[in-house]
């Protein structure tokens, strides 16, 4: 089937899509927009989370043909790019959360919503925002960090 | 020898060594631009997927691929007949097929491999392959493997991988000074190292008949002498680049798709992608052994351990893996960081039909160590000392031996680092008025009651990189030019970044040496010498070591060149902010000037100090490069009605020898500590009969940022004059001390043994008394 889905703000269309086929996979193998991670595939990790209309979502159990006339975004669709970070991106840089990275477009979207939803979320508040998303390498306390971070250097500028 | 910044470096150059500088491949990580190995593609490739054994152990009676080769859009279905060279591969023995041939011995066997152009295709042809099975009993009993010779043979050689004893003194009279003696039967589960990014690659066949393989692995190298072999390529028609790696923690030792891939590459000349879902990389690799240990400790009444004896058995699974050197860490590091003057331990490594096992974070020390860290508990309780003063007496100390022998010639502050643990503030207690706050969460499970809280302790003793005589070594290639008219740096390593910041630091440490800010790390590939391993602890200390010696050759030509040039004597000479600097006139000469058109380039290799083997009958030997320690303090609560649990927080001191990266050498203990975590209260693979029961994140679980409790660390630099600017490898030694640690406050909260690891509701709701 032919699809079309709009994401990150632009018009994307897939030919010859099987219908078995996630949101995840067109993304990743159909469209070029690898950044979403396929670590799980029963939305226990976290690692494709985007939003579908603006709501944090696994991409892996949504169907791509569900994801039609919604808006997607994606981790590229976070910030301006590699020239002009998002806040929370540029805090998981500064503040080590990265290691080796798999978890991290999951957790750049999830950690995008709770920042932008929230003024300075308590720590207890970032545990239960954040525990859909696995992340194997650091122990999740340099993400803390980093969302503490970012949550604080856009509550100075005020944005 | 030189600890800390050279002599000759005028001042300190951002970015170098000691400071914490961005990663270099933060950006993309966080933007999602980072390529991954299942991230790749290619014009015209194909997918390819792996049928594998549904019986732990079975004879192959025939292979019919004839419908699955028929359908639609499948270019090729291959089995051991098409495996152009040997057919077996190992990272110590060479005993598991690249495809099974007439038997299979384990579930999860990869029996043989389909292409097609689309995944979905590719799967459901798949499953047209019929096999025909003669199912056999399974082995899965490891002290059977062991002990039994009635035992059926898995292998030619027999069911024992390596059985390696360790003799000191006299245990008999030994035992008859004893005031107390404890004894206990531990059991450690199989844990396994789920890193995120399953295992995936592409290989792209070459026109010369060769293969370019693009893999996420920790030691390309090795892989490289597995793989040409089983191809019937000479290894330089072998080209390996590391792609994206999404962790690996040991799991990526084992080959696992990359002769899979290159095979179906050469036989349909297209590029081949595999990827494994999560699923298939339970299957697709080894994991942590499996233990049982029997141990034996007796001490006097003032607190000294007289004698231990243990008898460790390891569950190898159905092929060698990295065995034998699990085995080696776990005789050597049998009783742990204390003085004992007889021992007798006894390690086993055994084929079972059970799922390989091989290298996972801290292999073989991880085992021991809750073994004898229970162990050192039992005695505290039976000689009324504090758990933290029982472990002090027996501490080791820099000029003591461990069990094999060996002396340990560099700081080992252990008395020091359990004084500073007893410092360390406690925890408040629980708020019961925040449910989050509770064993059991927003699940609403309890209010406070039922809940105790216990303190617990552990420490760990790790070998840092390779030990028992192996010649363990790193090559760096440095190149120094002029780009746009600033001095640059570019540093090739083969050397895997698995995530742990081994790029940040190679180029700290060229920041550091050449006094150049700008660095750039070339893709790791094998067109430059071996690196080794990315585990062990090791790739600071040896690819470190590598970089920094390529360096100083490098800076030894350009002092040359400017002596020749200047007339200044080249020891006078140092490098500051771009520019060459003589102790009598300053500045001479900014290093673009000096450096013009020409490039200086040197490829060094860096090996550490030879050790011995282990004697085969006493295990005698200086068999460790490097020891570190790492001890843990664990809060935990516990809902002893329901047998539910929180870790409420984990503190940590470790000597590193020296800091090179904060960020990144924290990060490290933070997620060796959750491993740890892991192993103590949640993370096992269930078998039943060789079977896997949980293979998925919906059935293993790891720890979630729920499950993590806040980790403070106390980070100690004695440093360590043997390694590169006197760092301690700090990559596995937490993994160690965490988990019996955890166990140790569950058991103070609840009174019960848990001498079995993870710990698990009904362990704590039902235990069996013994």
């Amino acid at each position: 089937m032919r699809l079309n889905l709009t994401i990150n703000g632009a018009q994307h269309t897939a030919d010859d899509v099987w219908p078995g086929e996630s949101l995840l996979y067109v993304l990743r193998e159909r469209l070029g927009l690898a950044g979403s991670k396929n670590a799980c595939e029963q939305g226990e990790c976290g690692s494709c989370t985007v939003y579908l209309d603006g709501v944090p979502a696994c991409s892996c159990l949504v169907a791509a043909g569900q994801a039609a006339g919604h808006e997607v975004v994606t981790v590229e669709g976070i910030g301006g790019g590699e020239d002009e970070l998002h806040p929370v991106q540029e805090a998981f840089v500064d503040a080590g959360a990265v290691q080796c990275g798999f978890c991290t477009p999951g957790l750049i979207v999830a950690a995008h919503n709770l920042v932008e939803r929230t003024g300075e979320p308590s720590d207890e508040e970032i545990r239960e925002e954040l525990a859909g998303n696995l992340c194997r390498c650091t122990g999740y306390e340099k993400i803390l960090d980093a969302v503490r971070l970012a949550a604080s250097r856009k509550q100075e500028a005020g944005t | 020898m030189t600890v800390g910044t050279p002599d000759n470096l005028a001042s300190s150059t951002r970015g170098g060594v000691g400071q914490s500088p961005r990663r270099p491949d933060g950006t993309r990580k966080v933007t999602g631009q980072f390529a991954y190995s299942s991230d790749l593609w290619h014009d015209d490739m194909l997918w390819g997927v792996t049928l594998r054994s549904p019986h732990p152990h079975a004879r192959i009676r025939s292979i019919d691929i004839g419908a699955a080769l028929a359908t639609s859009g499948v270019y090729a279905v291959l089995t051991h007949e098409d495996v152009p060279g040997i057919k077996y591969y190992g990272l110590e023995e060479n005993d598991q097929p690249v495809l099974a041939v007439d038997t299979v011995r384990y579930q999860g066997e990869a029996v043989a491999l389909v292409a097609a152009d689309h995944p979905e295709t590719a799967r459901r042809a798949m499953h047209e392959i019929v096999v025909n099975y003669e199912v056999l009993d399974p082995l899965t009993d490891p002290v059977r493997a062991a002990l039994d010779p009635e035992a059926p043979a898995l292998h030619e050689h027999g069911n024992v991988v390596r059985h390696q004893p360790v003799r000191v003194g006299d245990v008999p009279s030994a035992r008859s000074r004893a005031d107390v003696v404890v004894t206990g039967e531990y059991e450690i589960g199989m844990q396994d190292q789920a890193f995120l990014g399953p295992e995936s690659g592409l290989a792209v066949p070459g026109e010369d008949g060769g293969v370019d393989l693009y893999v996420a692995t920790q030691w390309m190298h090795t892989d490289l002498r597995e793989i040409a072999p089983c191809l019937g390529l000479p290894e330089e028609k072998v080209r390996m680049t590391l792609s994206g790696v999404g962790g690996a923690f040991g799991a990526r030792e084992d080959l696992s798709m990359q002769v899979h891939a290159a095979m179906l590459a050469m036989h349909t000349g297209r590029p081949i992608k595999i990827v494994y879902n999560r699923e298939e990389s339970f299957y697709g690799h080894v994991h942590r052994h499996p233990a049982k240990m029997r141990y034996e400790h007796g001490a006097t009444a003032d607190g000294r351990i007289v004698y231990a004896t243990a008898r460790i058995v390891l569950d190898g699974g159905a092929y060698a893996s990295s065995t034998t050197n699990v085995v080696g860490n776990a005789a050597s590091l049998g009783v742990g960081p204390y003085i004992v003057p007889n021992v007798e331990i006894d390690a086993y490594g055994v084929y079972t039909n059970n799922p390989p096992c091989g290298a996972m974070r801290g292999f073989g020390a991880v085992q021991a160590c809750y073994a004898y860290e229970s162990q050192m508990d039992k005695l505290a309780r039976e000689l009324e000392l504090h758990p933290l003063d029982v472990r002090r007496i027996n501490a080791i100390h820099q000029g003591a031996a461990i069990a094999t022998g060996q002396v340990v010639d560099t700081p080992a502050p252990m008395r020091e680092m359990i004084d500073r643990l007893r410092d360390a503030p406690l925890p408040e207690a629980v708020d019961s008025g925040d449910v989050r706050n509770l064993p059991g969460g927003v699940s609403n499970t309890t209010h406070g009651e039922g809940v105790r809280r216990g303190i617990g302790y552990g420490v760990g003793l790790k070998n840092i990189c390779f030990s028992e005589g192996f010649d363990d070594y790193s090559t760096a290639r440095v190149r120094l030019e002029v780009v746009g008219g600033e001095p640059a740096v570019l540093v090739h390593t083969a050397a895997a970044e698995v995530g742990q910041g081994l790029v940040t630091l190679q180029g700290q440490i060229a920041r550091t040496e050449l006094g150049v800010e700008r660095v750039s790390i070339a893709p790791a590939d094998t067109q430059v010498g071996d690196a080794g391993s990315s585990s062990a602890s090791r790739q600071s200390y040896m690819t470190g070591g590598a970089v920094k010696r390529a360096c100083e050759a490098v800076r030894d030509r350009l002092f040359q060149l400017a002596a020749e040039r200047f007339d200044v004597p080249a020891d006078q000479l140092s490098l500051s902010g771009g520019k060459l600097v003589s102790e009598h006139s300053g500045v001479l000469v900014a290093l673009a000037d000096l450096l013009g058109d020409e490039a200086i380039e040197e490829t060094r290799e860096f090996h550490h100090r030879p050790t011995t083997g282990m004697d085969p009958v006493t295990g005698q030997g200086d068999t460790h490069t490097q020891l570190a320690l790492c001890i843990h303090r664990a809060v935990v609560d516990v809902d002893v009605e329901l047998g539910l649990l929180k870790v409420v927080d984990l503190t940590a001191v470790q000597d590193v020898g020296t800091v090179l990266n904060r960020v990144s050498l924290e990060g490290q203990i933070h997620g060796g500590t959750a491993q740890g975590l892991g192993l103590a209260v949640m993370e096992e693979i269930q078998l039943a009969d060789g079977k896997l029961a949980n293979p998925s994140f919906t059935d293993y679980l790891i720890p979630t940022i729920l499950d993590m409790p806040p980790m403070r660390l106390d980070i100690l630099e004695r440093a360590d004059p043997n390694a590169p600017y006197g760092l301690r490898g700090a990559g596995e030694p937490s993994t160690l001390s965490s988990t019996p640690a955890i166990a140790a406050a569950i058991r103070d909260a609840t009174g019960l043994q848990i001498d079995r690891v993870p710990v698990r509701p009904h362990d704590i709701v039902h235990p069996v008394t013994g």
